[in-house]
């Protein structure tokens, strides 16, 4: 579904993403862990290109993200993007936020988007604040929005960019619910992220990144209980403490 | 001051229609609406452009921004007055002139403004729009310059001021607006240019101070609307 190959970035000389050449099938939950500035956040947004690469390819179901007469438009209204800072639309109800793309985009008439909404908000446990405001809901529940916006355009891989790093602890756990929830559901996703309770639970494969390289992968089984290389056994032991 | 008022009401309030052209605070507030009306989306255009990634926009909206911000206001009213008839080959209405002048004027100032609001939200919104698979236009459209143009209320609010005040150099051209008719009141009357200038004064005040109150109820909608929300300010 995701597939990088041979891919490079730099930020003027810092070599960002090395080599990276990794796969994610369709269905597949893939977490991507690591050390700060390890690249992993880079590396989730040169996905739906919104960091530029500078080599290699990256496609998604068989289109190429970086191609000359892609539709990146088109390529990225498939592609669900969680932020860190969630990113909701401050002057847009909650139902707007939802409603907004697949207005703009066509994809459904007014009802249908406003079923639609309700049924996702209900999902993530908000169908009561469809007329609130971003503002007005704690920093859980603007999240478990932005989750229920990017599935709004139905879109087959979601995408999760360190989505409970700017949480309160105590809403940490709702947010990840969602996810796992849509994880049980099939949904192809790829996570950067903090939580390795989550990762251990819900990933398929983990990938272990250091200085902009794919270091490692493995099941969570294999990387929590036997990592191969020293970095990663390094940085394991570091977050056990 | 009152008695002069009283006598000169309808000249000031209508100039000398219907026997000549609308005059007086009609003509000023005429002039200032039609200006503010087709400045804001000239500000907005090159306002955009000036944000633009593209030089091919980017350049142009900048050299307008640049050259008139660089000149006098009255100098761009003479230019307009003097060489827009003989480009165009015919002569043009003092007013059109005067709206020429200022749209170009307030539309720069307005761009600047503006872009600033662009400029402030945090990233992440042109980043959740296009994500979400809008194209930069929507984006502009829906997310980005809604939340822009609110913040800069304020700003726009000074900017609006300023060119009902500036309505008043049309006066240079011949112009019958406001401080035209009274002028020509204080030269009737000779002998009291203060209680006349002062009239005259009061009118203008009370016309801004009209204005801000109209954008001080606008913006306290909006932002009740929203529950006073100010814009997170992204800390990444």
């Amino acid at each position: 579904m995701i597939r990088f190959s041979q891919v490079n970035k730099w930020y003027g000389d810092y070599h960002a993403l090395k080599d990276i050449n990794a796969h994610v099938k369709a269905g597949e939950v893939v977490v991507v862990c690591g050390p700060s500035g390890s690249g992993k956040s880079t590396l989730i947004r040169t996905i739906n290109r919104l960091e530029p690469i500078e080599q290699g390819k990256i496609e998604v179901n068989g289109q190429d993200v970086y191609g000359k007469h892609s539709k990146i438009d088109e390529l990225r209204s498939h592609i669900g993007f969680v932020f860190q800072q969630f990113n909701l639309f401050p002057h847009l109800s909650v139902m707007e936020n939802l409603t907004l793309a697949p207005l703009q985009l066509k994809r459904a008439n007014k009802a249908q988007a406003r079923v639609r909404a309700l049924e996702l908000l209900e999902r993530v446990g908000l169908g009561h604040k469809a007329d609130a405001y971003p503002l007005q809901l704690s920093g859980g529940q603007q999240q478990r929005v932005a989750i229920a916006r990017a599935l709004a355009m139905n879109p087959p891989v979601m995408l999760f960019d360190e989505p409970t790093s700017s949480l309160d602890p105590e809403m940490v756990g709702e947010v990840l619910q969602v996810m796992k929830l849509l994880a049980k559901e099939g949904m192809t996703m790829v996570c950067v992220t903090h939580e390795m309770g989550f990762a251990r639970e819900v990933a398929d494969t983990i990938w272990f990144m250091d200085a902009g390289s794919i270091i490692e992968t493995g099941t969570p089984d294999e990387f929590f209980g036997r990592p191969k290389s020293p970095r990663a056994q390094k940085f394991l032991n570091e977050i056990r403490h | 001051m009152w008695e002069i008022l009283k006598d000169n009401a309808l000249l000031l309030l209508i100039g000398q229609y219907p026997y000549g052209p609308v005059g007086g605070l009609a003509a000023t507030l005429g002039l200032a609406a039609v200006s503010l009306l087709l400045a804001f989306p000239g500000g907005i255009l090159l306002a955009l452009g000036r944000v633009s990634p593209y030089r091919i926009f980017y350049l142009p909206a900048s050299a307008v921004v640049y050259v008139v911000r660089g000149l006098p206001l009255l100098m761009f009213i003479f230019w307009a007055y003097f060489f827009v008839p003989l480009i165009i080959g015919r002569p043009v209405a003092g007013t059109t002139t005067m709206v020429v002048a200022l749209v170009c004027y307030e539309s720069a100032y307005l761009a600047e403004i503006i872009r600033a609001g662009i400029q402030a939200l945090p990233k992440g919104q042109q980043e959740a729009g296009r994500a979400l698979g809008l194209n930069y236009m929507q984006t502009m459209r829906k997310i980005i310059l809604p939340q822009a143009l609110f913040n800069m209320l304020p700003s726009m609010l000074s900017q609006f001021i300023s060119t009902v005040k500036e309505t008043s150099l049309a006066y240079v051209i011949g112009v019958q607006e406001l401080t035209y008719a009274a002028n020509q009141i204080n030269s009737v009357l000779l002998t009291r240019p203060l209680e006349v200038f002062t009239l005259l004064a009061l009118t203008y005040f009370v016309l801004n101070l009209g204005l801000t109150a109209l954008v001080a109820l606008t913006e306290r909608a909006i932002g009740r609307k929203r529950s006073g929300q100010a814009v997170r300010v992204a800390t990444t």
